[in-house]
């Protein structure tokens, strides 16, 4: 069969096609059809020679098969030390073998290069730090995901996800409506406590304009009001737009390079038309990796910038602590041993360590590091699009090991997660190992310990 | 055995350093000109000189011993692969026999080394050659990866060094060791741009560039152009 009637080529670009692929119940006809769905060895040929340049095809040719990058892997170090989870084994098995082959492999080969590309790879650049020529085979799998992807060989999720993006420019099917409408209702709920709390939509020329996981509006509402909460503590003129204000990209863990393009674009236009002073994302790993670091060049933007500052939101906390605009009572700081979760995304890959330590220095009496940290800390075991793809959960609650054990071997009982990824990854161990910890983004631990002003207190009586 | 001496010395010689640095050079140009700003998500040429910096950085930290984390969590490996590449690496620039040929070829040569030092990096080379070898048939993490083609190289670089050292030593059949010796030395140099060993040349662009991409988009801007790598 050439083309599945849910397992093809073609991205989802229609509400109803994506409708029609979730109702698919976990894809079970979706993986059925990839068994039958012919690889176009043409068009993988032409897409490699376009693409595949200098730096991928130097990796390939030049790595020394050492194994240095072996135990940088959680994969392989939760795998027993399986020889088949080395990195550099994974990497020229699959994407070394198309370039080899020159695009001609078959179906089989395929089916098992996805699960290689999502199944046994996070894409958290560790391994690319650990190699002597400096090989990223983080980089080059995700590369691989964009040629699968193209091929139609891609997790039944990412593929909904990608088109989630092209259809509804959000990860999640919450529309523009939606999302005000939900601004709106987190406002009316969160002014009683607040008097003069309000969340602004697509106000021009604000200080700030804030930016979300979709997740947020859809699931965790209570996360849009807390954002609003410490804006209004720290008295910053902010906005959100009504479009553009989903800065995730599972079409960047799915590999369509398209609908990337198109997601940040829909961010920068906001941007554009709000113009202001500074952009902040939400506590989210991968969005800000997808809008603010690789972002910038899908949209074409040849200095790699956003087109203005663009910030984490650990980078806006650090400062808003510093600055003691958002202050912290000593009594209520956190006592209990608490430890940070390094989060791949804006850590290794953007250098942020220090923001979020000297958080911890506001906030916690008793913070301990994990081993290794910083930039050569473990991925959390769910990133790169893990966590959300059931054929890989028994893979991923697996490589969850490494965090339960990095985090048990702090002693502490609360993990701060400033990340909804590792956020995640992180409850779900818990759920699987029974370690006995808390997790928290930084948000709610900020408001409960924060000294409100009297003139931000409801007046007397106001709650009566 | 003077004639053949004569040619191999010469005019072979010759060709040998012109394959190697003329397809070095190739190599390294082929990699810059097919650097793509959009494709590898680096803004090179608007940050060049943090990016620089982040490459020199990049290179120097992996060519210290033991001065990134990675040869620290691998020390018995890292031991045997820069006692293997110092000899690699200085045997064949610096040594005194060498240096005679090269009197002779372009009435100049560099300073050379004592021939006991010679003798010394060389056994290392080829000692450390030996447990990279072990290494690979050992360690099932390695084994996975290795291939014939492996085995290949790793020869292709040690022969001239056990032919050398043997024609060093005055084995018996010295004339052949020798001549062997020369023949192996050229067909590295010749085979090297086209290999796995081009890596001579290309460890550098793509040390760098990791370097780069790190010191320009992965948060150079926060972390200094230093990673910790």
């Amino acid at each position: 069969m050439p083309q599945g009637t849910l397992c093809n080529r073609q991205p989802i670009t229609t509400e109803e096609a994506l409708k029609t692929l979730l109702a698919d119940k976990g894809g079970a006809i979706y993986y059925q059809e990839m068994k039958e769905l012919d690889v176009d060895t043409d068009l993988l040929w032409d897409t490699v020679q376009k693409t595949c340049k200098s730096r991928t095809r130097t990796w390939l040719e030049i790595c020394a098969h050492c194994g240095m990058c072996a135990d940088s892997c959680l994969f392989y170090r939760c795998s027993g030390r399986d020889p088949e989870q080395v990195p550099a084994y994974k990497i020229q098995s699959t994407l070394g073998e198309i370039v080899k082959r020159k695009g001609r492999v078959d179906n089989a080969f395929m089916r098992r290069a996805m699960d290689y590309a999502w199944g046994r790879c996070t894409c958290c650049n560790r391994c690319g730090t650990f190699c002597p020529h400096g090989i990223d085979m983080g980089v080059m799998f995700s590369y691989l995901r964009g040629l699968l992807y193209s091929q139609g060989f891609v997790p039944w999720e990412m593929k909904i996800g990608a088109g989630m993006h092209r259809v509804y420019k959000a990860q999640m099917d919450v529309t523009s409506e939606d999302f005000v409408d939900t601004c709106e209702w987190m406002a009316e709920e969160t002014e009683e406590e607040w008097p003069g709390l309000c969340i602004p939509v697509d106000e021009e020329n604000a200080e700030v304009m804030y930016t979300l996981n979709a997740r947020e509006p859809k699931h965790y509402p209570e996360d849009l009001a807390q954002a609003a909460i410490l804006f209004h503590l720290a008295g910053v003129k902010w906005t959100v737009p009504s479009e553009g204000w989903e800065q995730t990209s599972l079409s960047m863990f799915a590999g369509d390079w398209e609908a990337c393009r198109q997601q940040v674009t829909h961010v920068f236009d906001a941007i554009e038309r709000l113009n202001p002073q500074l952009v902040i994302g939400t506590e989210c790993g991968h969005a800000h990796r997808g809008t603010v670091i690789e972002g910038p060049y899908w949209a074409g933007r040849p200095d790699g910038k956003a087109p203005r500052p663009y910030i984490h939101y650990v980078q806006w906390l650090a400062q808003m602590l510093r600055e003691g605009r958002i202050r912290i009572d000593p009594a209520k700081k956190i006592k209990e041993p608490c430890t940070l979760q390094d989060s791949c995304n804006y850590v290794r890959n953007h250098g942020l360590a220090n923001y979020t330590r000297e958080i911890m220095s506001y906030i916690a009496e008793d913070y301990r590091e994990m081993a290794p940290n910083r930039e050569n800390n473990y991925c959390c075991g769910g990133g790169g699009g893990l966590n959300g793809i059931g054929r890989y959960r028994k893979e991923r609650n697996k490589v969850l090991m490494t965090k339960r054990d990095q985090i048990l071997a702090t002693g502490a009982s609360l993990v701060i997660a400033p990340c909804h990824n590792c956020w995640d990854a992180i409850r779900d161990l818990e759920e699987e190992y029974h370690i006995g910890i808390k997790w928290s983004f930084l948000k709610p631990l900020i408001i409960s310990m924060a000294i409100v002003p009297d003139h931000l207190k409801p007046q007397d009586g106001d709650d009566e | 055995m003077r004639d053949v001496y004569s040619l191999l010395t010469g005019p072979l010689l010759g060709i040998s350093l012109l394959v190697f640095f003329g397809g070095m050079a190739w190599r390294i140009f082929w990699y810059i000109k097919g650097l793509d700003w959009r494709l590898e998500r680096v803004a090179y040429r608007p940050y060049m000189k943090r990016g620089l910096k982040g490459a020199v950085q990049s290179i120097w930290r992996w060519l210290v011993p033991y001065g990134t984390h990675s040869w620290r969590q691998h020390p018995f490996f890292a031991g045997a692969f820069f006692l293997f590449h110092l000899g690699a690496i200085f045997v064949p620039l610096f040594l005194a026999g060498h240096m005679v040929i090269m009197e002779r070829q372009l009435g100049f040569s560099l300073p050379a080394l004592p021939q006991i030092v010679s003798d010394v990096l060389t056994l290392g080379t080829i000692a450390a050659g030996g447990f990279i070898i072990a290494r690979r048939l050992a360690l099932p993490e390695v084994r996975i990866l290795t291939t014939l083609y492996d085995y290949f190289i790793l020869c292709l670089s040690l022969a001239p060094f056990v032919t050398g050292f043997l024609a060093a030593a005055n084995a018996p059949g010295y004339d052949f060791w020798l001549l062997l010796h020369i023949l192996c030395g050229e067909l590295f140099l010749i085979l090297a741009p086209f290999t796995k060993l081009s890596h001579i040349a290309l460890f550098f662009m793509s040390r760098g560039q990791l370097g780069m991409d790190y010191a320009i988009k992965r948060g150079g801007e926060f972390r200094g152009t230093s990673f910790p790598w």
